[in-house]
C-alpha cells in the first residue's frame, strides 16, 4: 500500500494503482476518454492530464503509477490548462453535429466540452471528413466523429479476443476501421457502442429512434442463457427501443452479448400474437380472453376426465419465469398430471431421482475468474456462453490454464492449454481417461469402470494441466447436458472434481435452467419427462413459451406428437405456422420485458424484475393467464394478487440464492461403452436461433452468426464421401427424413461426424440432436 | 560521398577507402574486434566495462545526449532475457551520419553492440535500419554473416562462453520509429507508436524484456573508447562532452557531408571545413541539431562551439549533430512550412495534441506562406505549440513545436512581412537560384 | 498497362515464403509477428503492390489478425496499397534536400513525365511520389527508385539518365 494525496485528500491505495484509480476511490472525477477500467491502458487521448508535484509536465492520470507521498492536483491551473488544451484539439476536427447525433445527450465529449471547452474554436481550417465503415447489421458508424481513443479496437482485441478493428494510416489521417471488406462479427460486438465515448459507433437498430432524455428506464434480467445478465431496458411510449448492460461485476461485468442486447427487436415482431385465438371447425378465430380461457379450461378438463390427468403433458420453455413455471406445473398437477418438464433439449434423464439436489454451476460466476485450471466439457462456449468465454479468455491471459474436451474445435479465441476432440459417442470414455489420468497423478483410486481404459495423449495433457493447479473447475456445457449420456458425463465430472479437490458444475443453457428445478417444473413420481411425453404422445399438451419443433431434443418427433394430440393449449408471445397447425387454443402471453418475474441464474442467484413495458395488444403476463386458468378449473391455491405472491410460494424465503443446489449424483456403475455405427451428428444450437425471441430479432438474424445451417465435415470425411465444400448434400436420418444442405469444411471436427445445427426450420426434419446420419451428394 | 573532412579521425578512420573498406578483413586490419577480444579474454567484469564507458562521458548520439554508461547501468542484473537494440532509423531531417557509418564501417557498430551485450548481459540484439537505405541494410546483413562466420557472433564467442547474436530489422518509412519505444513496437511487428514511459526500456523493452537502446554512432564509439581508455576519450572533447562527434552538414555550403570533429569545435571551423557558404553568400540561419532543434540566427551560431552545452546555452540543441545551413536566399516561412509538413506527415496519430496539433500548425503556416495569413496567426501558432508541448507520449509534438516557435521568435518580422504583403520577403527568383539546381541563367 | 493484375492469387510464391521464413528465424519463436514488415516488403516485391488479399495472406502466414497486418501496411510509407508503375520514383523534398534543389528536382521530373506526385504515367511505367528525409541529405537532391535504390546528386543530367532507364 502507498499513501498519496489528491487535491489535498490523502488516501491509501494498492501498489501499482494508477492515479485515476486512486482518484476514483476518492470519488474524484478526472476527465478521460481512452481510459476504461476493463481495457489495457493506451494513454493516447491525453484528456486526463493532471499536475503531479515535482513533475515538470502534466501527467496522464490513467497511466501514471502512484508512488508513496505523491501529491496530485487535478484542478490546478496547470492541470486545467492542459485539459482545456486537449479538449480544444479534440474538437477542432470534430463535426460538432450534436443535434443530429444519436449520441447527443449521452456523449462524454459533449459533456466534457461543456466543462472544458472554449465557447468558440480558433480553428478555421477545413475539417477532416472520415468515410464511414460497414461494420455489419448491429453497429452504425459516423467515423468523422471518432476521436481515435482506440477503445473499440482494444475491446475487439482484448475482450472479444480477435482484433477485428484497427487504426489504419497515421497522424491526422489515422482512421479506425475493420479489415477492408470485413464487418465486426464477434458475438460481443455491441459493446463497442457503449465503449465509444462519442457518436462514432452507435446502435444500428436504435438509430434515430429516440433521444436519450425521452426514454424511460427499467432494470431487467436477460431471458437468454443462464448467466442472467443485468439489463437496463429503455422504452418510449411503451415500446422497448434499446437494451443496455447494467453493470454487475458478479455477473456480466459491464458487458452484454449481442443476443442479449439486440433480441428486444423480436418483441415487435409481426409474429406477435396479440389476440387470443381458438380453432373451431378447422378455422382460426380471434376471440375474447374469456372465450379462449373457457375453451382451454374445458378442453383440458375434458381430456383429464376422459383419459386421466396423465394424458396431458406440459412442455415448458426454460426461458419462462419462475412464476410461470411454478404456476404451469401447479396447473398440470392440479389436473392430475405429473408430466411436466422444462428440460426440452435434454435427452438423457437417467439422473432423475438420483440427484443430490438441483444441478447448477457449482460455484459463483465470479469464482470462474479465480480458477487457475479449467476444463470445459462439451460446449460451444463462445456462442453458448459468450460472457463466460470472455471471463476465461481474460483468465488465460493472466496465466490460468484452460482446456476443452468436446466434439468440435471452434476457435474460442482463448489461449487453450490442451484440447481433446472426439465424436460425441467417445466423449464419456475420453472424459473417463482424464479422470483416470488425474487419479494416477494425484495418487487417488479411480472408479473401477475406468480400469480397462487406455489414456490418450490428449487426455493425459488435460490431466496434467488440471493436476498442476490449486483451484480447478470443470464446466459442463450445453452439449454435455444435451448428450445422450449426460448423466455419465456428470458423474465423471464429479469424480474429476473430487480427485482434484476442485469444483464442477453446469453452464446453464437457459435463463431458468436452475429456476425450473426450483419451481418444480420437472416430472414427479410416475411422470413423463420432456422426451418421454413426446415419444409417447399425449392426448393433450400445455405448451408454455416454447416452439417444441425447434426447442426440443427431437423437434420432428415433438411436432408429430403435437399434431396427433386432440388438444394443445399454447401460451405464447408469438404465433407460427406450426402452432396454427397443431394447436387448439393460442393464448397471447407477455414476453420478457412486458411482464414481471424471476430468473434463477446458473449460480442459483434469484433475480426478479418488473415489466419494462405494457404488453402488446391483448397479451397478458403468463402468470395471470395461468392463475385464471387455475381458477376456471376450480383448482386450489391459485389466489395470487401479484407475481411476487407467486414467487413467495414458489421460492419461499430464498430471495437471494435458491437452496438445495447440489451436483452430486449416485448413478451406480458407469457405462462407458460407445455405440454409434455410421456418421454421428454433432449438433449445435446457433446463438441466434436458441429461443423464440432471438429467432425473431431482425438485425441479429442478419448477423454473421445467423447463417443458415450447413453440413460441416472435416477434410477426410469430405473426401471419403466424394464431396467438395460447397456441394449440395442430402443429409438423411432414419431412412425417411432428410434435409438438403451445403457441405462445408470444418477442419476442427473429428472424423466420422457431420455437424448440423438444430433449432432451425431447415433441419427440424432430421429429428434428434444426437443421431446417426447418412450424407450423400444431392 | 563519404567523409569530407576531419580533425581527429576515430569513428571515421575506416572511411578512407569509401565503399571498398567496409569488410571484415579491412576492419580487422585496422585493429577491429581487438577490443571485443580483449574484453572476452580478460573476462572483464561488467561493472568495470560500464565504468570505463561512464568515464568517457560518452553521451548518446541519437539526439537526447543521455550518458551512455549510466543508461547501461540501469539494466537489471538478474533478468534472464535482455536485449540490446541499435537505433539506425536516422530519419531526422538533416541527419545522415549513421548511414555512412553503416556503409563504411559496419563492423564497428557490430563490435560496439556485442560489447554492449556483454556489458548488460544480453544474448541477442537487433539493429533497426531506416527503410529508405535498403542497400545499407543489405550490406549490414552481409557484415553480420562475416562476423558470424568469424566467430564474433553466435554461441560461445571466441571460446569465451559468452553468446550473443545480432539481427538486422529494417523499417519501411516512418520517422517515428526513431523514437526508441516506437522502434521497439516496430520490431514487434506493429505500428511504430511510442509507448508511455515509465516503464523505460531498461525495465520493459523489446518483447517486454529489459532492453538497452542506443544510437548507431554511440555503439560505434565503444570500441574506440575501450581502445584509448575512457579518460583519453573524454579529453578529446571537453568536460561533460566527451570525445569526437560526427556532424552532418547540409544546405547552403559548398561541401555538404559528414565531418568528425572533437566536441567543442567552433561552428565557424566546421563551416570552414564544409567549404564555407555556397556562392559566398551570407549566413542567415542554422538548425544545429536536426530539424527538431530550434533554429539559430547566423550571428548567434557563429559564436557557438559544437557541443551539447554551448548549443543549449544559445537556445537550441545539439541533437543528432545535423547542421542545416541556410543562407539569405531562404524564405524562412517557406522553410518552416516544409518542416511543419514533415511533422504533420510523420505524427503517429495516437496522442490527441500531436495528431490534431501538427496538422493545425502546418495549415496555418501553409496559409501564411500562400498569402492568406492573418495578423493573429503568429499568436495562434504560439498558443497551439504551447498546448502541444509536454502533453504527449513522446517528444514528436515538441519536435513539431520547436521549429515553429524558434522560427517565429528569431524571424518574426519576416513572418509579419509575409502576412502583410502576402508574399515572400526574399525574391522568388533569388530563392530559386539558391538551391544550385539550375545552372546560372538557365530557365 | 503494366499494373499488376488484382486477380493474382493472394498466395505467395515458394521463393517469397522461403525469404519470409528467413526473416521469421531472426526473432524468438513466439514472436513471428516481428517479421511482418519484412514479409510485407517481400510480398510487395513479388506482387508489385499490396492487394488486401495479399496482406491477409501474410497475416495468416504469420498467425496474426489481418487487421493487425493492415495497420502495419498502412502506417509505413513505402508500402503500396494501390497499384504503382513499374518504377516508383520517390523524391525527397524535405528542407535539407530542398536547400540543395530537392523541390526543383521533383518539379523537373514532373515536367518531364507530365505527371504530378501520386500519379502514374499513362503507359504505367513510372509513379512519382514525394518522400520525406531519406537520411542522405548530404547527397541532395536524392531520389529512391522502387524503395530500394538510392540515387544521389540528382541534377538535371542525372535525372535525364534515370528517366531514360525507366523504360
Ligand atoms: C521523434 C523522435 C525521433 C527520433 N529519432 C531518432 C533517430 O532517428 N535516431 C536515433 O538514434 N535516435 C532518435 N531519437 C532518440 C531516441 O528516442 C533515443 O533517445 C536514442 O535512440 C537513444 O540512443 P542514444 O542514447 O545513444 O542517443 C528520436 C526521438 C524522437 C522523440
Ligand atoms: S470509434 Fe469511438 S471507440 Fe473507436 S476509436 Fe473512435 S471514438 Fe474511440
Ligand atoms: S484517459 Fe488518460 S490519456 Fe486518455
Amino acid at each position: 500500500m502507498v499513501e498519496i494525496e489528491i487535491d489535498g485528500k490523502t488516501l491509501q491505495v494498492e501498489d501499482g494503482s494508477t492515479v485515476i484509480e486512486a482518484a476514483h476511490k476518492l470519488g474524484t472525477y478526472i476527465p478521460h476518454f481512452c481510459y476504461h477500467k476493463k481495457l489495457s491502458i493506451a494513454a493516447n487521448c491525453r484528456m486526463c492530464l493532471v499536475q503531479v508535484e515535482k513533475a515538470p509536465k502534466p501527467m496522464p492520470a490513467c497511466a501514471t503509477i502512484v508512488t508513496n507521498g505523491m501529491k496530485v492536483f487535478t484542478h490546478s491551473d496547470l492541470a486545467v490548462k492542459a485539459q482545456k488544451a486537449v479538449m480544444e484539439f479534440l474538437l477542432i476536427n470534430h463535426p460538432l453535429d450534436c443535434p443530429i447525433c444519436d449520441q447527443g445527450g449521452e456523449c462524454q465529449l459533449q459533456d466534457l466540452a461543456v466543462g472544458y471547452g472554449e465557447s468558440a474554436s480558433k480553428y478555421e481550417e477545413e475539417k477532416r471528413v472520415v468515410p464511414d465503415k460497414d461494420l455489419g447489421p448491429l453497429v452504425s458508424t459516423d467515423m468523422t466523429r471518432c476521436i481515435n481513443c482506440t477503445r473499440c479496437i482494444r475491446f475487439t482485441a482484448e475482450i472479444a479476443g480477435f482484433m477485428e478493428l484497427g487504426q489504419s494510416y497515421r497522424g491526422e489521417r489515422a482512421e479506425v476501421m475493420p479489415f477492408i471488406g470485413k464487418t465486426v462479427d464477434t458475438e460481443l460486438s455491441g459493446n463497442i457502442i457503449d465503449l465509444c465515448p462519442v457518436g462514432a459507433l452507435t446502435s444500428k437498430p436504435f438509430r434515430f429512434a429516440a433521444r436519450t432524455w425521452e426514454l424511460s428506464r427499467r432494470k431487467s434480467v436477460s431471458p437468454h442463457d443462464a448467466l442472467g445478465s443485468n439489463l437496463i431496458v429503455q422504452t418510449k411510449h411503451d415500446k422497448v427501443l434499446r437494451v443496455l448492460p447494467l453493470e454487475n461485476d458478479e455477473i456480466n461485468e459491464c458487458w452484454l452479448s449481442d443476443k442479449e442486447r439486440f433480441s428486444y427487436q423480436g418483441l415487435s415482431s409481426s409474429d406477435r400474437l396479440t389476440k387470443p385465438m381458438v380453432k373451431q371447425g378447422g378455422e382460426w378465430k380471434e376471440v375474447d380472453w374469456n372465450v379462449a380461457l373457457d375453451y382451454a379450461a374445458h378442453a383440458l378438463r375434458d381430456v383429464a376426465k376422459t383419459h386421466g390427468g396423465a394424458a396431458i403433458g406440459g412442455l415448458l420453455s426454460p426461458h419462462s419465469t419462475v412464476e410461470e413455471l411454478y404456476l404451469a406445473q401447479k396447473l398440470l398437477r392440479g389436473l392430475g398430471s405429473e408430466n411436466v418438464d422444462f428440460r426440452l433439449r435434454q435427452s438423457d434423464f437417467s439422473a432423475d431421482g438420483k440427484r443430490a439436489g438441483i444441478p447448477s454451476l457449482g460455484m459463483k460466476i465470479a469464482d470462474i475468474s479465480g480458477l487457475d485450471r479449467v476444463l470445459v466439457v462439451g460446449s460451444f462456449l463462445r456462442k453458448d456462453h459468450p460472457l463466460i468465454a470472455q471471463r476465461l479468455r481474460q483468465s488465460a491471459k493472466k496465466g490460468a490454464q484452460v482446456s476443452i474436451l468436446h466434439s468440435a474445435n471452434d476457435d474460442l479465441l482463448i489461449n487453450l492449454t490442451a484440447r481433446a476432440i472426439a465424436a460425441p459417442s467417445q466423449l464419456p470414455a475420453l472424459l473417463a481417461q482424464v479422470v483416470k489420468a488425474v487419479c494416477a497423478l494425484k495418487g487417488a483410486s479411480a472408479d473401477a469402470a475406468l480400469s480397462a481404459l487406455a489414456v490418450s495423449a490428449e487426455a493425459q495433457a488435460i490431466a496434467q494441466s488440471l493436476a498442476s493447479g490449486s483451484n480447478t473447475g470443470v464446466l459442463l456445457g450445453n452439449f454435455a447436458q444435451q448428450h445422450p449420456q449426460a448423466a455419465t458425463l456428470q458423474a465423471l465430472a464429479g469424480q474429476l472434481a473430487k480427485a482434484l479437490g476442485g469444483k464442477f458444475g453446469f453452464l446453464g443453457e437457459a435463463a431458468n435452467s436452475v429456476g425450473g428445478y426450483a419451481a418444480k417444473a420437472v416430472p414427479g413420481a410416475g411422470g413423463l419427462n420432456a422426451a418421454a411425453m413426446i415419444k409417447d404422445p399425449r392426448q393433450a399438451y400445455v405448451v408454455l413459451g416454447a416452439e417444441p419443433e425447434l426447442d426440443c431434443a427431437d423437434g420432428a418427433q415433438a411436432l408429430a406428437a403435437l399434431q396427433k394430440s386432440a388438444v394443445t393449449v399454447v401460451l405464447t408471445p408469438f404465433k407460427s405456422q406450426a402452432m396454427l397447425d397443431y394447436a387448439a387454443v393460442l393464448l397471447p402471453v407477455a414476453p420478457f420485458a412486458e411482464t414481471s418475474g424471476t430468473f434463477v441464474n446458473t449460480e442459483g442467484r434469484v433475480q426478479s424484475f418488473y415489466a419494462a413495458a405494457k404488453s402488446l395488444g391483448d397479451a397478458r403476463p403468463a402468470w395471470k393467464v395461468l392463475r385464471v386458468l387455475g381458477n376456471l378449473l376450480a383448482l386450489n391455491g391459485f389466489e395470487f394478487n401479484s407475481s411476487e405472491d407467486v414467487r413467495s410460494e414458489a421460492l419461499g424465503s430464498q430471495t437471494e440464492f435458491v437452496s438445495g443446489l447440489d451436483n452430486g449424483l449416485s448413478l451406480g456403475a458407469l457405462n462407458l461403452s460407445a455405440s454409434a455405427a455410421g456418421i454421428e451428428r454433432v449438433t449445435d444450437v446457433p446463438i441466434h436461433f436458441a429461443d423464440a425471441l432471438v429467432r425473431r430479432a431482425p438485425a441479429l438474424q442478419r448477423a454473421a452468426d445467423s447463417a443458415a445451417p450447413t453440413a460441416r465435415m472435416n477434410a477426410a470425411m469430405l473426401s471419403r464421401l466424394g464431396l467438395a465444400a460447397g456441394d449440395l448434400v442430402k443429409v438423411g436420418a432414419g431412412g425417411t427424413a432428410n434435409a438438403s444442405l451445403v457441405a462445408q469444411l470444418d477442419a476442427g471436427l473429428p472424423d466420422g461426424v457431420v455437424r448440423v445445427a438444430a433449432a432451425h426450420a431447415a433441419t427440424v426434419a432430421l429429428g434428434p440432436m444426437s443421431a446417426v446420419l447418412s450424407v450423400e451428394k444431392a | 560521398m563519404a567523409l569530407i573532412d576531419t580533425i581527429n579521425p576515430l569513428l571515421t578512420t575506416g572511411w578512407a577507402k569509401g565503399d571498398a573498406g567496409w569488410s571484415l578483413k579491412d576492419y580487422e586490419a585496422r585493429g577491429g574486434y581487438k577490443q571485443l577480444r580483449r574484453v572476452l579474454e580478460s573476462k572483464m567484469s561488467q561493472d568495470d566495462l560500464i565504468a570505463e564507458v561512464k568515464k568517457s562521458v560518452l553521451r548518446g548520439r541519437g539526439g537526447a545526449g543521455f550518458p551512455t554508461g549510466l543508461k547501461w547501468s540501469f539494466m537489471p542484473k538478474a533478468a534472464p532475457v535482455k536485449y540490446v537494440v541499435c537505433n539506425t532509423d536516422e530519419g531526422e531531417p538533416g541527419t545522415f551520419k549513421d548511414r555512412d557509418l553503416m556503409r563504411f564501417d559496419p563492423h564497428s557498430v557490430i563490435e560496439g553492440m556485442i560489447i554492449a551485450g556483454y556489458a548488460v548481459g544480453a544474448k541477442a540484439g537487433y539493429n533497426y535500419i531506416h527503410g529508405e537505405i535498403f542497400e545499407t541494410y543489405e550490406r549490414f546483413e552481409e557484415a553480420l554473416d562475416q562476423a558470424r562466420a568469424a566467430g564474433y557472433l553466435g554461441d560461445n564467442i571466441l571460446g569465451s562462453g559468452f553468446s550473443f547474436d545480432l539481427f538486422a530489422h529494417h523499417g519501411w518509412g516512418a520517422y517515428i520509429c526513431g523514437e526508441e519505444t516506437g522502434l521497439l513496437e516496430s520490431i514487434e511487428g506493429k505500428k511504430g507508436q511510442p509507448r508511455f514511459k515509465p516503464p523505460f526500456p531498461a525495465n520493459f523493452g523489446l518483447y517486454g524484456k529489459p532492453t538497452t537502446i542506443n544510437n548507431t554512432e554511440t555503439f560505434a564509439a565503444i570500441p574506440f573508447i575501450l581502445g584509448m581508455g575512457g579518460e583519453a576519450y573524454l579529453n578529446l572533447g571537453k568536460p561533460n562532452n566527451g570525445g569526437t562527434k560526427l556532424f552532418s552538414v547540409s544546405g547552403h555550403v559548398n561541401r555538404p557531408g559528414n565531418f568528425e570533429v572533437p566536441m567543442g569545435t567552433p561552428f565557424s571551423k566546421l563551416l570552414e571545413m564544409a567549404g564555407g557558404m555556397r556562392g559566398g553568400r551570407k549566413l542567415k540561419a542554422v538548425i544545429p541539431g536536426g530539424s527538431s532543434a530550434p533554429v539559430l540566427p547566423g550571428d548567434v551560431i557563429m559564436d557557438c562551439t559544437m557541443d551539447y552545452d554551448s548549443i543549449a546555452k544559445a537556445g537550441s540543441m545539439l541533437g543528432s549533430g545535423a547542421v542545416i545551413v541556410m543562407d539569405e536566399t531562404v524564405c524562412m516561412v517557406k522553410a518552416l512550412e516544409r518542416l511543419s509538413y514533415f511533422y504533420y506527415e510523420e505524427s503517429c496519430g495516437q496522442c490527441t495534441p500531436c495528431r490534431e496539433g501538427s496538422g493545425w500548425l502546418y495549415r496555418v503556416v501553409h496559409r501564411i506562406e500562400h498569402g492568406e495569413g492573418r495578423p493573429e496567426d503568429l499568436d495562434l501558432l504560439n498558443r497551439v505549440t504551447d498546448n502541444m508541448m509536454g502533453k504527449t507520449i513522446c517528444a514528436l509534438a515538441d519536435a513539431a513545436a520547436f521549429p515553429v516557435r524558434s522560427f517565429i521568435k528569431h524571424f518574426q518580422s519576416e513572418f509579419e512581412y509575409h502576412i502583410e504583403n502576402k508574399k515572400c520577403l526574399v525574391d522568388p527568383e533569388v530563392q530559386r537560384m539558391g538551391s544550385g539546381f539550375f545552372k546560372a541563367g538557365a530557365a | 498497362m503494366n499494373t499488376p493484375n488484382t486477380m493474382l492469387s493472394p498466395e505467395l510464391s515458394p521463393e517469397s515464403l522461403k525469404k519470409i521464413d528467413r526473416e521469421v528465424a531472426k526473432y524468438p519463436a513466439d514472436q513471428k509477428q516481428s517479421a511482418v514488415m519484412a514479409a510485407l516488403v517481400i510480398a510487395q516485391d513479388e506482387k508489385g503492390w499490396l492487394p488486401k488479399e495479399t496482406i491477409a495472406a501474410v497475416a495468416t502466414y504469420l498467425g496474426m489478425a489481418p487487421m493487425a497486418a493492415y495497420e502495419v501496411a498502412s502506417f509505413y510509407n513505402m508500402y503500396d496499397l494501390h497499384p504503382v508503375g513499374k518504377y516508383k520514383i520517390t523524391v525527397c523534398t524535405n528542407l535539407p534536400c530542398a536547400l540543395s534543389g530537392g523541390v526543383h528536382a521533383a518539379d523537373y521530373v514532373k515536367q518531364k513525365l507530365g505527371i504530378d506526385f501520386n500519379e502514374t504515367t499513362p503507359d504505367g511505367m513510372v509513379t512519382l511520389k514525394e518522400g520525406e528525409c531519406m537520411g542522405a541529405c548530404g547527397d541532395a537532391p536524392v531520389m529512391l527508385v522502387n524503395n530500394k535504390r538510392m540515387c544521389s546528386f540528382m541534377l538535371p543530367e542525372q535525372i535525364d539518365k534515370l528517366l531514360a532507364e525507366c523504360k
